[in-house]
């Protein structure tokens, strides 16, 4: 019943739309992406990205039009994704480790141990530390070893690069890279490069009614996801 | 689908262990509660002991409120929530996980330390029996009451005082079969178990009503 990253699936979104709290964010959203594509998701700060991503992943009910993953039996779209944004998910109180291993207990069909997949991102050290005593650099690659320790066909990955360093960064482009090669789709929200080779780039513009005058300070508010 | 579940289970139960977990603080609660009854009714005895079923269920309600609140939130806030949407089990299932867990360190604490804190009030042991015995089986309709208001007021910051309002009056029928039940063991016209059997039922009916209500309140949230 579980989506193997290894089978091939499809990704197909069709005019969707959405509006939160009675504002249109965006509408007439289409694309799809077959096995081994990515998507970048860009557009400027509050432009929708996170709730792209949040209707990707089931947490928000579109307004209109359809999504669908295709090729993957019975299993719905959110048992199908890993999702690693702002709220990394992990609990402060417990180590690395326990957190990767709920994970790995909650979301099945489990793939690399804790321990080999905080190695793989260069954590090891950090198996028996509770996560509340990492940074904020480290949390999220304890958070992205999450993708490892099940197989999940589709990634979602809100600016998946915050707060890592270069190294991670490069890291997290190689994984990405294994993902795509065994067939899996990724979804990123980024204002960045990250490594995606030919990836797809979609690009959120807000309504023109919607366009409120410019950020008083320059730093608005992130997504609101 | 069990090996979700036991996950979730074994992690809350972790959680309440560790330092800041919820798992003590409801008991202190109930412990404070029990203790200060004495000291403001004054030395009577006879008074302490007919009373004192109804100040322990009292107590029992007002300790299963404490904690209650974070219940989901603390998920909803870090994205447990969104990991727990992800599982290839329905959102109920993980409900009943959560609150099952939350009254195994909780209410089944309560219940189990119940004839100790009679000791306080003066009843004899087969009050503290019959009362422990109510709260064995009535806690459990409490905590899945309270699961709904908490579900529902899981997006809702410092949402811990609009959860009181919203589930408090939910939880007088318990209360009141609770009490007439643990009063029925030290004598009176009821028999002990005709109102243990309607505690039963109420605890039966929360669990299927609050799960499903619980877990409707979290999909709605957004």
């Amino acid at each position: 019943m579980h989506p193997v990253s290894g089978q091939p699936v499809r990704l197909t979104v069709t005019d969707l739309a959405v509006r939160r709290s009675g504002r249109r964010i965006f509408s007439g959203l289409s694309f799809g992406l077959g096995p081994g594509e990515a998507l970048m998701v860009t557009g400027r700060n509050g432009a929708g990205k996170s709730t792209l991503l949040a209707v990707l992943a089931g947490r928000l009910k579109p307004e209109a039009g359809s999504l669908a993953l295709e090729d993957v039996g019975e299993a719905s779209l959110p048992e199908c994704l890993h999702i690693v944004g702002h709220r990394d998910g992990l609990k402060g109180a417990l180590t690395a480790e326990e957190n990767l291993s709920f994970a790995r207990g909650l979301l099945g069909d489990p793939a690399l141990a804790p321990r080999e997949a905080l190695a793989e991102l260069g954590l090891a050290h950090a198996l028996r530390l509770p996560v509340a005593y990492l940074s904020a650099g480290q949390r999220r690659r304890v958070a992205l070893a999450r993708l490892l320790v099940c197989r999940r066909p589709l990634w979602l990955l809100d600016e998946p690069t915050a707060a890592l360093d270069i190294a991670s960064q490069a890291v997290l482009a190689g994984l990405m890279a294994s993902h795509r090669a065994a067939g899996g789709l990724v979804v990123a929200a980024t204002h960045q490069a990250l490594g995606l080779a030919d990836a797809r780039e979609l690009r959120i513009a807000r309504p023109a009614q919607d366009e409120r005058p410019a950020a008083r300070s320059g730093d608005a508010p992130e997504d609101c996801a | 689908m069990i090996g979700a579940i036991r996950a979730l289970v074994a992690r809350d139960l972790v959680l309440a262990a560790r330092v800041g977990g919820s798992g003590a603080l409801s008991l202190v609660f109930f412990l404070m509660i029990v203790a200060l009854v004495p000291f403001a009714l004054g030395p009577d005895l006879n008074l302490l002991s007919r009373i004192g079923p109804a100040i322990l269920w009292l107590a029992a309600v007002l300790a299963t409120l404490i904690g209650l609140d974070r219940l989901f939130q603390a998920d909803e806030e870090d994205g447990s929530l969104d990991l727990m949407a992800g599982a290839p089990v329905p959102l109920e299932c993980m409900v009943l996980a959560k609150v099952t867990a939350h009254w195994l360190t909780t209410g089944l604490p309560l219940a189990l330390a119940s004839p100790l804190f009679g000791l306080l009030v003066a009843l004899d042991g087969t009050a503290m029996a019959g009362t422990a015995l109510t709260l064995l089986v009535g806690t459990p309709a409490l905590t899945f009451v309270g699961a709904v208001g908490a579900a529902l007021t899981a997006s809702i910051r410092r949402g811990g005082l609009i959860l009181a309002v919203l589930v408090l009056p939910l939880m007088i029928p318990t209360l009141i079969f609770g009490v007439s039940a643990a009063q029925s063991v030290a004598g009176g016209t009821v028999p002990f178990g005709t109102p243990l059997m309607i505690l039963g039922g109420l605890s039966l009916i929360a669990a299927v009503v609050g799960t499903v209500a619980a877990a409707a309140a979290l999909r709605w949230s957004e």
